[in-house]
């Protein structure tokens, strides 16, 4: 018997996710529809009512995989409460009368590689410990690779002559890193011909004008989840600086936790949680660099960026730059967050044009 | 020589860790300065100084903090991250000290951090908060072992107490809830007050002995990482057969419950369960019908 494996959405992550799951389980993978209004809407009926976003997500995302046909679920986010979505929402489906195999990667609130691989072995008895490193690996490539390319779409998007010449070359490139099998050498030709590809695009020169996204990660990387923030700020022609990907969160962060509170020791003494620190740290960072502003976005009731806040508000005072404070529950009116953006941007337009 | 006065607001942490903070400074030889019971002026002041998306019980918090930023020298914070791997608290309590700065002066606030990952424990903190006080680092020890037996006693006594209303003939209903929430007066006290008027025993979950209830957790899930949590879900396990019915407090907006207590009640569906969220909007009259309905399912008709 065949059996499907589906995993909950989180940006464009799915690609490399699917690629790491398919070549280690050699089971077939289910992706459910990307984030729209109704998977929120399915989310947020079953969901408890004072969580946070992603969980509401997360739910909609089972809910529309079970329904066409999957049968194991996998979840793997970590952090503040992430870790401890993985029980309640498998206590919900089964309530609910689904039938299904629950996978859950956690361990102490952070994903693990030894019991992930200790799982996919169960479902995989071929599987043997150098496959295993191979595939991750590349799967980790395509991560970082994607990242790189992204970080250089968000700066210059904004700024390209030809309308949309970025947004079909992203999408080729995530055709390209969609295939079934690729190999290492693959994944890097791919990347160093996008690489030169995004390169090649002919840009405006103009005076730039720079604002840094901070706060908390799944409203932030599920660009569906924000209502397109980002691209919509990048349309307006402004350069977008932000820290948080996957490459960051699985890679970068465990080195850096030591420094950044060292960084951040005028306006921090201790750590605040999950990425309140770094929210803090990069929007100092940038401050004193010139940013002309920081919009910080979170989803409703997130503890960690609550934390931050009175730290961003003293930062803000201090080095005179404006700040934007948005906060997503997945039912928002969109016209709200629309009239507080579109009001923000004059005010920095004109603050620029001064 | 007027005595050093030092405060310790009255919510969160003073619950857990109250008797022996209070010993210890005052063997030390400090004036401990308590602030008053919760009300609504304490929270107001919480409300106008806080971010409106946190939760009622750190808004309750900062409230005191600030009343008492008047009336002493120093002011205790306190900062927890966590008690080892498995044992987190909420990221809430993580941020109590760098949020604080901004409101009252720095120069007074004197902070207390448990962090068992980062090697800061207990005692530790507690000789450096001495030393600041007190050159005479025997004495520092000395009112700190002192202090902490008297907590243990304390908890023991309530421990023996909570166990000696079980023997009573009448419904029993436990209160489950995270410490800081049954003790804040403003909270619980109509709830509990109303439960005792109509002949129903409220059995307190924060009263059980920490480690006891950590156990007990295990049988509702092993991988549960939050300390308070787990004390709070244990209380259920150890209980479970002895009670007639279940009402959780939690606090508007509480992420940890939101979770918790959702999965207990999938988990529990044979016993009848009372969810209430408290706000800082909350009035007696919505409590009361809601618990009035309660206690009929509870006594399942038998008055009539």
């Amino acid at each position: 018997m065949n059996k499907i494996i589906s995993f909950p959405h989180l940006g464009k992550y799915y690609i490399p996710i699917k690629y790491i799951v398919e070549n280690i389980t050699k089971y077939k993978v289910l992706i459910p529809p990307e984030n729209n209004k109704e998977t929120i809407e399915l989310g947020s009926r079953y969901s408890p009512e004072d969580i946070c976003m992603p969980f509401k997500y997360n739910l909609g995302n089972y809910i529309q995989a079970l329904n066409s046909g999957a049968d194991i679920l996998i979840q793997g986010g970590g952090g503040c409460r992430y870790g401890y979505f993985a029980e309640l929402q498998e206590g919900i489906l089964k309530s609910l009368g689904y039938k299904f195999d629950f996978i859950n990667l956690i361990k102490n609130n952070h994903i693990s590689v030894i019991k992930m691989y200790k799982i996919s072995k169960k479902l995989n008895k071929k599987l043997n410990i150098f496959l295993y490193a191979y595939y991750l690996i590349q799967g980790i490539l395509i991560i970082i690779f994607m990242d790189k390319l992204d970080d250089y779409l968000r700066k210059n998007m904004g700024y390209e002559k030809e309308k949309n010449s970025f947004k079909i070359k992203e999408e080729k490139m995530h055709q390209e890193f969609s295939k079934e099998k690729l190999g290492i050498i693959k994944i890097i030709k791919i990347y160093k011909k996008y690489y030169k590809e995004y390169r090649s695009i002919e840009l405006e020169e103009k005076t730039r004008i720079k604002i840094l996204l901070i706060g908390e990660l799944y409203s932030l990387m599920d660009l569906n989840s924000s209502n397109n923030l980002e691209r919509s700020l990048i349309q307006e022609g402004i350069e977008i600086i932000r820290y948080t990907n996957l490459t960051y969160l699985l890679i970068k962060k465990r080195f850096m936790k030591k420094m950044l509170l060292f960084k951040g020791r005028k306006y921090l003494k201790y750590a605040l949680g999950a990425d309140g620190t770094e929210s803090v740290v990069h929007a100092l960072e940038h401050a004193k660099k010139g940013v002309d502003g920081i919009i910080h976005i979170k989803s409703f009731s997130c503890v960690p960026e609550i934390n931050a806040m009175p730290v961003l508000n003293q930062i803000s005072e201090d080095y005179n730059v404006p700040i934007l404070y948005l906060s997503f529950d997945g039912e928002n009116n969109i016209s709200n967050i629309d009239t507080k953006i579109e009001a923000f941007n004059d005010m920095i337009f004109n603050k620029k044009n001064k | 020589m007027k005595k050093i006065k030092i405060g310790i607001p009255r919510a969160f942490l003073y619950y857990r860790y109250g008797v022996l903070w209070k010993s210890f400074f005052e063997k030390l030889g400090l004036n401990v300065v308590l602030s008053p019971e919760t009300n609504r002026e304490i929270l107001n002041l919480g409300i106008n100084n806080t971010i409106d998306e946190c939760c009622l019980s750190y808004k309750i918090y900062i409230g005191h903090a600030i009343y008492l930023s008047e009336k002493c020298d120093y002011i205790l914070v306190s900062r927890v991250c966590d008690y080892g791997k498995k044992d987190k608290v909420c990221t809430r309590l993580n941020g109590t000290y760098d949020n604080l700065k901004y409101i009252i002066p720095k120069e007074m606030i004197i902070d207390f951090n448990i962090d068992h990952t980062n090697h800061k424990y207990q005692i530790f903190e507690f000789f450096k908060i001495g030393l600041k006080f007190s050159k005479n680092p025997i004495k520092i020890i000395y009112s700190y072992f002192y202090a902490n037996k008297k907590q243990k006693n304390y908890d023991i006594n309530k421990h023996k107490e909570e166990n000696n209303k079980l023997l009573k003939k009448n419904k029993k209903i436990l209160i489950l809830s995270h410490f800081y929430n049954i003790k804040d007066k403003f909270i619980s006290n109509y709830i509990i007050d109303y439960l005792e008027k109509n002949n129903v025993t409220p059995i307190l979950s924060n009263n059980l002995n920490k480690k006891l209830a950590a156990e007990f957790s295990e049988y509702f899930s092993n991988t549960l990482y939050w300390k308070y949590s787990k004390e709070m879900i244990g209380s259920l396990y150890y209980y479970k057969h002895q009670i007639d019915g279940i009402i959780f407090i939690s606090t508007y907006p509480c992420g940890i419950d939101s979770l918790v207590n959702n999965l207990a009640i999938l988990k529990n569906s044979e016993i009848p369960i009372l969810t209430l969220v408290i706000d800082e909007n909350i009035t007696d009259l919505s409590l009361e019908t809601k618990l009035e309905s309660f206690i009929d399912i509870i006594n399942g008709g038998q008055n009539e």
